[in-house]
């Protein structure tokens, strides 16, 4: 059976579409929340006209094309690749740093990654892209990008939990990594947790929470029930807006969760901002 | 709810005493972007007695590492996190800067060093990068141009909008939060 031929001209063109409407349109389950919580802050006080001016910024931004946030971030690619599907006339990795690298030049993006963590000297590109890859049936490639500020970023953790005790460990250790956040990485927070696995299959579950809709619960029960109660008891913080208080401190809390050892449990925070920007795509 | 205030840089003494924490204000004139790295440096030929690229006595710096231009007069251009430029605020305290512009809390240290030197500590609205860029009038490198948008850039804005956050007697809006 002959594989379905992609072209990494495609890929390339795909992924630097993406990240400019990641970074530019805010999407739309985050606006409709930021709405919400914008409604639902007391009148005439400095977090409503806080709040006003989020959704003033994010309407400028989609209008005249500029990014939400000058932090355009390091950019992370989930590419679900289908088994019969074959990439022709160039890499995978190449063709998606070519995207990052002409999304940010087109779209006046911020350059912030550096080529060395102690060197720091910057790369004048946004790349390398951190990329990771499954292969999945079919003959298609699923494409999400994630360019993701360190302000949120900086702020996200991770613990190796005692295997009993699960669910009270994992609300405390989620509301703990808000409450050490404060007002510093720009709430309404969104959660991914990753919950379970193995060390750095966690942390990656984590980021990957973030690109579920966060209408969206969690299939199983009881996982959006543990979903809930994080939320519920984040929010009971206070923290809110800029940190002047009010409800708004957390707007969604997304758990991937995935099997684990006996002897312990597995979970990670990646924060977010309100800004949560990704924009996916199949080709 | 206190009128909100408007205020120009370079900052007078008595407008900065007049500042309460939690105090709206809208502020207009010459500020200086500076981040990590530009603090390090300033820090640095601070200890080795070096004169500053910048005189900054009575000025203001912005926590912000804006994006490229395009054919606008700056890119998004919001605050970056405060906390960071912590262990470099003190020596540039010194060395005469007035006031700062972040976002999130500052140390106990930095409170404290602003109440000593009559500065003031604002935040602007953190994430709201697009916004703040329709408020800057002019924009141009001035020092450690290598290092891109970590470089310090001065800016003329007018009417920025911001709360402040630690006034001159070390009031801090975050305190007790």
């Amino acid at each position: 059976m002959t594989r379905r031929e992609i072209k990494a001209s495609e890929i390339e063109r795909t992924v630097k579409t993406l990240c400019i409407k990641a970074n530019t349109v805010l999407r739309r389950d985050v606006l409709a929340a930021m709405e919400e919580a914008c409604r639902k802050e007391k009148e005439g006080s400095l977090a409503k006209r806080m709040m006003e001016v989020l959704l003033e910024n994010a309407r400028i931004a989609e209008k005249k094309s500029i990014p939400i946030c000058q932090d355009t971030g390091m950019v992370t690619v989930f590419i679900e690749m289908g088994k019969d599907a074959v990439i022709c006339d160039g890499s995978l990795p190449e063709a998606i740093d070519s995207g990052v690298r002409t999304a940010y030049e087109e779209g006046f993006f911020r350059k912030s990654v550096v080529g060395d963590p102690l060197v720091r000297n910057n790369t004048g590109t946004n790349t390398p892209a951190v990329i990771h890859l499954d292969i999945v049936d079919g003959d298609k490639l699923n494409v999400s990008v994630i360019p993701k500020g360190f302000g949120s970023e900086n702020k996200s953790r991770l613990a190796m939990l005692s295997p009993t005790g699960v669910r009270d460990g994992v609300i405390d250790f989620c509301v703990e990594t808000v409450k050490k956040a404060g007002p510093d990485a720009c709430p309404p927070y969104v959660l991914g947790v990753g919950l379970g696995g193995t060390m750095e299959s966690c942390a990656l579950l984590a980021k990957k929470a973030l690109l579920r809709q966060i209408t969206e619960s969690n299939p199983k029960a009881h996982i959006a029930e543990l979903e809930r109660a994080i939320k519920e008891k984040a929010n009971a913080l206070g923290i809110g807006v800029m940190g002047l208080g009010g409800p708004a401190t957390v707007m969604g809390v997304n758990i991937e969760e995935f099997p684990t050892h006996i002897a312990g449990c597995p979970v990670a925070v990646n924060l977010s901002c309100y800004a949560l920007r990704s924009a996916s795509g199949t080709i | 709810m206190s009128a909100i205030k408007r205020i120009k840089t370079p900052l007078d003494k008595k407008a900065v005493a007049s500042l309460k924490a939690g105090d709206e204000v809208l502020l207009s004139g010459v500020i200086y972007t500076a981040r990590d790295q530009a603090h390090s440096r300033l820090c640095e030929m601070i200890k080795r007695s070096e004169s500053l690229p910048v005189d900054l006595e009575g000025q203001v710096i912005y926590y912000c590492g804006p994006a490229p231009s395009g054919n606008r007069v700056i890119g998004a251009c919001g605050p970056t996190t405060s906390g960071r430029m912590d262990p470099f605020t003190p020596p540039l305290l010194k060395a005469g800067l007035k006031g700062m512009i972040g976002k999130g809390a500052r140390s106990a240290g930095v409170a404290g060093a602003i109440r000593h030197s009559g500065a003031v500590y604002f935040l602007a609205p953190g994430g709201a990068g697009a916004y703040l860029s329709e408020r800057v009038r002019k924009c141009e490198i001035v020092a450690f141009e290598d290092l891109g948008p970590e470089a310090i850039y001065r800016l003329e804005v007018e009417d920025f909008p911001l709360v402040v956050g630690i006034d001159s007697r070390g009031r801090d809006i975050y305190a007790g939060r």
